[in-house]
């Protein structure tokens, strides 16, 4: 039989800022939990991107010559941009965390100022692309009129491009949803040295949201 | 022991925020068995009416959009709203805490969330029969479902809706086994349904992603046109069968598995015996949880695919049959020498053992190349997976129901009504779905609204059973909620049994433990 | 668990299987639903008895886990061997087409006749189906053949049976279409050699089990009609039919044979092939020709596909 003991959890050393939940047993072990299931969750994104991706593959082995056409109508100088926008943002982001982790609080909330600016021009960006797309009629399957592109299976290539570079758009829009979050919690300097959770996870998830973009870039841009 | 005037989850507040707002997962763990009890009502009632449709051939009692509609959203409720969540969100969600010595799920709010995105979910699946109703059947196969009405669009975001709850559930409970665990529970401890719960949370976290997006596309053919599934805009309407069989046949497993993690828990509870084969029985479920997402292919033996993607898909299905086995032999040594008590819980595992065994091995016949061409779309198809679901999944869910039922409420249920419930549920079980695999066999297609006059037997000894198991579910579900009330106060720990949660309270306290447990042996050490 | 006639060698050699497969259920459910009521019957919990403390046994383990992956691999051999013999058609096979549509089947065969929702083939020789749909999946499913075929739009997908049964088979739609799915049923007539004559010869038969009313005019051949449509659609202004060059590759000797791509692929012009270049031109664009083709999707129907095809390959 299993026998029942006391832990007493008052005694255990607590951090001065942060009182971590009940059920944990301390806040490392909670930060612990935290960033694993953080881990966990971009799992399932990475599968939820994985489907799109096999989409991907299963069209372009199918049409090898239609995906080269096509890409060649998209903007590589402007998708070449928005990686270096992405990239940079990245960087201002792990300033951002290390900054929290040293607890220093207006250098937070620069950096992920920083990121935030720098996650809206790449919507911008994907702004004037999608615009110049709709323009030129190079639209999902079902809407699709642009006399130029010779192969049928074309607007195929661009029901991927929109759902694909859409969702990945979704993403930094929920990603900027966060970084506004943690960026007014820094200001209100709800961060410490102890605990900085919020502002890695959303670490975590700005990073893969970059990743994604690291992929699609060059499977969208550049076909070879 | 509890009395009267002590303290624990149900009565330490009161009223009905107490409820909505609530953070234990004892109380999200009823809700969830609250609605999906809902749920399971309002599936079955679609499942009487599919039988009483049936019941004559030549033009049934309505419409063939009516009947479409009624398979359809039987279909689509009891999997996605029933059986998915059934063990996992409740049982799983009140007890998986408590078998580990925890407090809690490591992140209670996501928990709760997750209990209201499964609700809006449902809430958006069921708002599609407002506006017509869908009749794509469960499947939602291209192109048929892209040129069906666009309520279909509302049951296809419900269940992605759905489907987030799930991911987030299952999430939950990997970090609770992983992070939450008592002192001394070390894994070779772990009690079997939290292996069993891990391995589906695995599938859960893998899977369920990819059905998100494969119905993501599929709103998105209805409303976007963009033509991935779609012959006529260029796309691969048998691609959306891969992308839906990717998630949906682990989802087989997703249901299965908690069900047989259950088992493992209630027979060596009532044999008085440690588990055969601990360890085999830990395992086969990573084994059944790895092929899971190696034999999607045995869904499309006759839908074009090809010769070798056949033969591979068939030969990896065969491998299912190893892990099972090892599970129900483990289960029948176990038995073997034991002190046998026949509570429900017990008996629930008969029925399981029965109708399980018949689920899996017609199983091989559908997994068998040249049979399954013969079988695939037939009746036989739809008992086997009655045979596995409700035979299997169900009968997994009511006896851990009826085991942990002291503990949840602190009341003992009335081992006499269930007794009489579950000989109602098993005769009528195998009288309504065993004649289904001999219309199967003759040819009967699945999903038709009138039959050939040569199948009216058959039909109407099946729909005469989906009567009677209709009156034995609704009987337990009565007398489980009577004994809320009438039923004997139960102690700490009627079933004499050796895992952590009968080692607190019935019920337990909100935080479930007045001291924290440490483990010092393994949960199956039965030495009478 | 009864099973209708079996109406073909084929069928017959699926029972055997079937049959095996079914006693080796019943032995393995007796085994343990028997084992289980002998189990739980004695050593049910008696005051005199006491349990017994076992955890595990290593062999038991070991060969529980092996026989039955034995047993499935015998029976999954067995199902492929006889799956091959299922889906491989001999190469003499009579063709007939077939078009599944919201919600009937309609048949067209070789000589030209077209029937709908009734199929006729020649008793003792085999017939190679090929399908496609014009709208939604269907499935073609003949219980008596035990054979069973999904019908995809935008693809061709094929079935073959040999009957050795003559008279009336039922063939069902398995794959869920919609409003009357269950109402979309076809018969298969098998004709003794006799009637099948008659039959070609556009003779009225006098088939008990027959609900046929077909006007049994002579009408041009499939390949004929093909012809026909080449000229009308314009095909013959870019391709050939006697190897002579223009804009477009010639059709003389195009069927079956290999035929090498822009891109370097070497691929087979079989049915499906052919059907996509008509329907998507670019999409396997032959080695040393222009992207001249436009799209004939939506232009030609799934008949007419038919019979552009059986035409092209007339021209062996």
């Amino acid at each position: 039989m299993a026998e029942t003991q006391v832990v007493d959890h008052q005694k255990q050393q607590q951090q001065p800022h942060h009182h971590h939940a009940h059920h944990f047993i301390s806040a490392e072990a909670e930060f612990e939990a935290s960033k694993q299931g953080m881990w966990v969750f971009l799992v399932t994104e990475v599968l939820m991107f994985g489907g799109l991706f096999t989409a991907y593959a299963v069209f372009r082995g199918l049409y090898p010559d239609m995906f080269y056409e096509a890409h060649k109508f998209l903007n590589v100088k402007l998708g070449c941009l928005n990686t270096v926008i992405l990239i940079t943002s990245s960087l201002t982001m792990v300033l951002a965390v290390s900054a929290s982790q040293r607890g220093e609080k207006n250098k937070t909330a620069w950096f992920l100022a920083c990121t935030l600016m720098l996650a809206a021009g790449f919507l911008i960006v994907k702004y004037i692309e999608y615009s110049a797309k709709f323009h030129h009629g190079l639209l999902p399957a079902g809407f699709f009129h642009n006399e130029t592109i010779k192969h049928v299976k074309a607007p195929l290539f661009f029901s991927l491009y929109f759902i694909m570079t859409g969702l990945h758009g979704l993403h930094v829009l929920i990603g900027m949803g966060l970084i506004l979050w943690i960026f007014t919690r820094a200001l209100k300097g709800q961060f410490s040295s102890g605990y900085y959770t919020p502002v890695e996870l959303v670490g975590f998830y700005w990073h893969f949201v970059d990743l994604v973009w690291i992929y699609l870039f060059p499977l969208l841009y550049l076909v070879g | 022991m509890s009395d009267t005037q002590t303290m624990h989850y149900l009565n330490q507040t009161t009223g009905i925020w107490s409820w909505l707002k609530t953070l234990d997962h004892k109380r999200i763990g009823l809700m969830y068995l609250f609605t999906v009890l809902i749920f399971f009502l309002v599936g079955g009632v679609f499942a009487l009416l599919i039988r009483w449709n049936l019941f004559y051939p030549n033009h049934g009692f309505v419409e063939a959009n009516t009947y479409n509609k009624f398979f359809t959203y039987h279909g689509a409720i009891m999997v996605f709203l029933v059986i998915i969540p059934a063990i996992p969100a409740t049982l799983g969600n009140f007890m998986l805490p408590l078998l580990v010595g925890a407090k809690d799920v490591a992140f209670p709010r996501l928990n709760l969330f997750s209990y209201y995105l499964f609700v809006l979910g449902a809430l958006i699946a069921l708002a599609s029969l407002f506006f017509g109703g869908a009749d794509t059947g469960w499947t939602f196969y291209t192109p048929y479902s892209i040129r069906a009405s666009s309520s279909m669009i509302f049951v296809v975001l419900g269940a992605f809706v759905a489907g987030f709850s799930s991911i987030l559930t299952a999430l939950n409970f990997i970090i609770t086994i992983h992070k939450l665990r008592a002192p001394g529970l070390t894994l070779g401890r772990l009690p079997l349904f939290c292996w069993a719960v891990y391995a589906t949370s695995i599938i859960q976290i893998l899977a369920t992603p990819v059905l998100a997006i494969t119905l993501l596309l599929l709103v998105f053919e209805q409303v976007f046109k963009i033509g991935i599934f779609d012959p006529k805009l260029g796309g691969d309407a048998v691609l959306f069968q891969h992308f839906f069989w990717f998630y949906s046949h682990p989802a087989v497993y997703i249901m299965i598995l908690p069900a047989m993690g259950v088992i493992s828990e209630v027979v060596p509870v009532f044999s008085r015996k440690p588990i055969f084969g601990y360890k085999a029985i830990a395992m086969s479920s990573f084994g059944i949880a790895l092929v899971a997402f190696i034999v999607w292919g045995h869904h499309l033996f006759v839908s074009g695919q090809s010769e070798l993607a056949n033969f591979i898909f068939s030969l990896l299905t065969m491998s299912v049959a190893v892990p099972t086995g090892v599970k129900v032999f483990s289960w029948l040594a176990t038995m073997y020498k034991g002190s046998i008590h026949f509570n429900a819980p017990f008996l629930y595992v008969l029925g399981f053992l029965e109708l399980f065994s018949i689920g899996g091995l017609t199983g091989v016949f559908l997994a068998t190349l040249a049979l399954d061409v013969h079988l695939t779309d037939t009746y036989f198809v739809v008992a086997h997976f009655h045979f596995v679901m409700v035979g299997g999944a169900i009968m997994g869910f009511f006896s851990g129901l009826h085991y942990w039922y002291p503990k949840i409420c602190g009341k003992m249920y009335s081992e006499k009504s269930a007794l009489i419930a579950f000989v109602l549920i098993i005769i009528g079980f195998n009288v309504t779905f065993f004649p289904q695999f001999i219309l199967g066999a003759q040819g009967m297609p699945r999903r038709y609204w009138t039959y050939l006059p040569e199948f009216t037997l058959l039909n109407q000894i099946s729909t005469v059973g989906s009567w009677m198991l209709g009156i034995g579910f609704v009987y337990v579900v009565y007398y489980l909620l009577r004994d809320l009330k009438k039923g004997e106060k139960a102690t700490a720990n009627p079933w004499r049994a050796l895992t952590l949660e009968w080692q607190t309270t019935s019920p337990p306290p909100t935080e479930n433990f007045v001291k924290t447990p440490v483990v010092t042996e393994w949960p199956y050490e039965y030495r009478e | 668990m009864s099973l209708p006639i079996a109406a073909t060698d084929v069928a017959v050699m699926w029972d055997h299987l079937y049959w095996f497969l079914v006693w080796l259920s019943v032995f393995f459910f007796v085994l343990v639903v028997g084992t289980m009521i002998y189990f739980v019957i004695k050593y049910r919990h008696q005051k005199k008895q006491k349990p017994v403390f076992i955890t595990g046994n290593h062999t038991l383990e070991v060969i529980w886990s092996i026989v039955p992956l034995l047993l499935v691999l015998i029976v999954f051999v067995w199902g492929y061997v006889v799956y091959r013999k299922m889906i491989h058609a001999p190469p003499n096979s009579l063709e007939v087409r077939v078009i599944g549509k919201q919600w009937l089947w309609q048949f067209q065969y070789e000589d030209g006749k077209t029937t709908v929702n009734e199929l006729f083939v020649p008793v003792n020789q085999p017939v190679k189906l090929i399908m496609s749909s014009e709208d939604v999946i269907h499935s073609f499913f003949v219980p008596d053949f035990r054979v069973k075929q999904d019908v995809v739009p935008g693809m061709y997908t094929s079935i073959w049976f040999e009957p050795t049964v003559p008279g009336r088979h039922q063939i069902f739609c398995a794959e869920y279409c919609g409003t009357s799915h269950s109402q979309m049923l076809a018969d298969l007539y098998v004709l003794s050699e006799g009637d099948w004559a008659q039959w070609k010869a556009g003779k009225k038969l006098n088939l008990k089990t027959s609900r046929i009313s077909m006007s049994n005019v002579p009408s041009p051949t499939l390949a004929e009609q093909g012809k026909k449509l080449m000229l009308q659609k314009g095909c013959v202004a870019c391709h050939s039919d006697d190897g002579s060059p223009r804009p477009g590759p010639t059709y003389k000797n195009l069927f079956n044979s290999k035929v090498e791509l822009a891109n370097g692929q070497v691929v087979i012009a079989d049915e499906n092939y052919l059907r996509e270049s008509i329907e998507t031109p670019q999409a396997k664009l032959v080695k040393g020709f222009g992207p001249l083709m436009p799209t004939f999707r939506g232009i030609v129907s799934e008949e007419e596909i038919n019979a552009i095809i059986a035409y092209i390959k007339s021209l062996k």
